[in-house]
């Protein structure tokens, strides 16, 4: 067997995934995107923009989500540098490994179930009744941005964590003694030191989250109560209410080309700002 | 010019002690890394901590640091207690082990990291013009925009040197700074810094396991054994006055006849050792009649010959070193020992071969007699 077979053998499982998990399903959508509506529902083949022209009619989906997920993106990132900081420098390492497991203990129930339990937690009977009691009345939060931006962070959190919970491990902790040896009082060794050493990791966290969050549909489902809904959504709403493939295609399509043109300009700038340091990758 | 000693003068001796330990002891949880150690540093010495791992001279060192807080004991800094004073306010520069130099910053970014600290900030043109006369001291002019892994592991302790003595510290620590070097590199490296050393005039502490780069390099050696200093002294006095057995075990290279005390007449006392011989040497410290002691001969004081007077021994094994030839020979009742022999005294026949049967003798007082512990 030639190193060229055998280098084609190891792609083709790959390959072969690929193709019929992404390209073959992406490019049915981009031809039903340009059909049109069948009677009974489904999609009658033809090229017409008819469905790309009726999306301003789901211009509140795009908002929502382009707003809620990115915000979404840098709440989750604020609230897990400093718990991984934590876990990666500062926790005695016997406990590390409990308090990681820990971490990730939600995701051992559906996000579902989780829901539910926010539903609660958010709704009359939970935490509004706890503020009604201390004598802040009137307090809604189930079915508002509010309520899905904190499912979101709950939610997405230790996918946040672990990328930077990893880049602060590998730190090499030799540097931030001599960072102070030469000087630097603590919070400098933080800014010049382990923030930007941590850079990769923080990249790849958000860059998880904010691409997920783009596709999210339950979370607003659960808690937006059909007020606060993504692009998701309105997928879900299509594609099994209303049936219309077609449309729900286009909309399907325009949400890959917005992410697509919102990773891009993403990348560009993280690259920038990783420019002159060629050490760690950045992706 | 603020810039001491860049210009060039001898290494400064006017007995100003710049930094002492006085009492010092470091516990971690149950273990005692240093116990009551005291020591003061003269401004301008090369001055080493010496002794295998474990006997805590990095704990001693990262406490001069300011990066461990003695439990007892106190740390003086130019006259003044600094136990709680933390790293960052330090006059105190380090060069780590494994360098630490930091990888998303340039050679330039690098050396200048610790004067870009300084409050009120330093000028930014200052600061260019340190770094440059930084990089030309260790021989780096034009790696200024070089990153650290371009750089080879000579290079990278260079960069790690700059970087601390740019900011002209009173003390520059150096943490075993040659362990990463091959061998040809840290010879080099060891006669530089000892140039350097006596160039800046600045206060070097060096922590070592090497022997020999300690006794080459430096001007005091404070040898350290389980958390103690065993004996402070130049290289020669540790050499030739060893105050106990593990020190003269430690600095060169000694063989030991084992045995007990029988007579002790003026400067000599007699040693009956455990097969049964009888040898002779100085006594170190306070020994009395019956103690277990141990004779201590250096190889080179050793001398062997054809004829005349000595023990018989035969020639097991010889390595040829140059100027010297280092034999191991055998005695029946003393089992193996070195001898150390320089090639003028040997006999024109040329050197010893192994099989040959010879003589050893040696000076009774170059032997010394130490309490065997």
């Amino acid at each position: 067997m030639t190193q060229r077979t055998r280098n084609w053998l190891l792609l083709a499982p790959a390959g072969t995934w690929f193709l019929v998990m992404l390209i073959i399903p992406l490019s049915v959508v981009l031809i039903f995107s340009f059909g049109e509506r069948a009677p009974a529902g489904g999609v009658v083949p033809a090229f017409t923009f008819e469905q790309y022209a009726n999306l301003p009619a789901r211009w509140t989906a795009f908002k929502n989500t382009m707003t809620l997920a990115p915000i979404g993106t840098l709440s989750a990132l604020l609230i897990a540098y400093p718990l991984a900081y934590f876990l990666a420098v500062k926790v005695d390492p016997k406990w590390r490994t409990i308090l990681l497991v820990l971490v990730i203990v939600p995701f051992w129930t559906s996000i579902l179930i989780r829901s539910y339990a926010w539903i609660f937690l958010l709704g009359g009977r939970g935490i509004p009744a706890l503020l009604e009691w201390f004598g802040i009345e009137g307090v809604r939060l189930i079915n508002t941005p509010f309520a899905v931006l904190i499912g979101i962070i709950y939610g997405y959190l230790p996918l946040m964590v672990f990328p930077i919970y990893v880049s602060l491990d590998k730190l090499d902790k030799r540097l931030l003694e001599a960072s102070s040896d030469l000087g630097a009082k603590p919070w400098r060794t933080f800014l010049q030191i382990t923030l930007p050493l941590s850079i990769p990791g923080i990249a790849t966290g958000c860059m998880l989250v904010f691409i997920l969050l783009m596709g999210e549909y339950l979370i607003p489902a659960m808690l937006g109560g059909g007020k606060v809904f993504f692009v998701g959504n309105a997928l879900v709403d299509l594609f099994l209410q209303s049936r219309n493939w077609a449309y729900g295609s286009a909309v399907a399509v325009t949400l890959v080309v917005v992410m697509l043109i919102t990773v891009t300009i993403y990348m560009r700038l993280i690259n920038r700002l990783g420019a002159n340091r060629d050490d760690v990758s950045i992706m | 010019m603020e810039i001491r000693g860049y210009i060039g003068d001898a290494s400064p001796v006017n007995n100003k002690v710049i930094a002492e330990l006085r009492g010092v002891s470091k516990r971690f949880g149950d273990v005692l890394a240093a116990s009551d150690l005291n020591l003061s540093i003269v401004e301008g010495e090369f001055l080493s901590f010496l002794g295998p791992s474990g006997c805590g001279k990095t704990t001693a060192l990262r406490m001069l640091a300011g990066f461990e807080v003695p439990t007892e004991g106190e740390v003086l800094l130019d006259g003044k207690v600094v136990n709680d004073l933390d790293a960052y306010h330090r006059p105190v520069n380090m060069v780590f082990q494994q360098y630490a130099l930091f990888p998303h910053m340039t050679v330039a970014q690098n050396i200048g990291y610790g004067l870009r600290q300084v409050r009120p900030r330093l000028p930014k043109a200052h600061i260019a013009e340190k770094v440059s006369k930084a990089l030309d001291v260790v021989q780096l002019n034009g790696f200024d925009d070089r990153r650290i892994w371009e750089m080879s592991g000579g290079q990278q302790q260079r960069v790690a040197l700059a970087r601390a003595i740019v900011n002209e510290p009173k003390l520059l620590l150096l943490d075993e700074p040659m362990a990463a070097l091959d061998r040809k590199l840290r010879k080099e490296m060891q006669i530089e810094l000892q140039n350097l050393q006596r160039k800046l005039g600045i206060t070097f502490v060096l922590v070592t396991h090497d022997q020999e780069e300690a006794l080459s390099m430096s001007d005091r050696i404070c040898v350290m054994r389980d958390g103690r200093i065993v004996q402070i002294g130049s290289p020669q006095e540790l050499y030739d006055q060893p105050n106990s057995r593990y020190v003269a075990d430690f600095v060169g290279t000694s063989n030991f006849f084992d045995g007990k005390i029988t007579d002790q007449d003026g400067t000599l006392t007699s040693v009956l050792l455990d097969n049964g011989l009888t040898m002779q040497g100085k006594p170190v410290g306070q020994l009395g009649k019956g103690q277990q002691v141990c004779v201590s001969v250096r190889p080179e004081q050793m001398k062997l010959h054809r004829q005349g007077e000595g023990l018989n021994v035969v020639v097991q094994n010889r390595i040829f070193l140059g100027e010297h030839t280092e034999y191991l020979v055998m005695h029946e009742t003393l089992g193996e020992f070195l001898v150390l022999s320089p090639r003028q005294s040997e006999p024109d026949n040329g050197p010893f071969n192994a099989g040959d049967d010879l003589l050893v003798s040696w000076a009774s007082d170059t032997a010394l007699i130490f309490d065997n512990i």
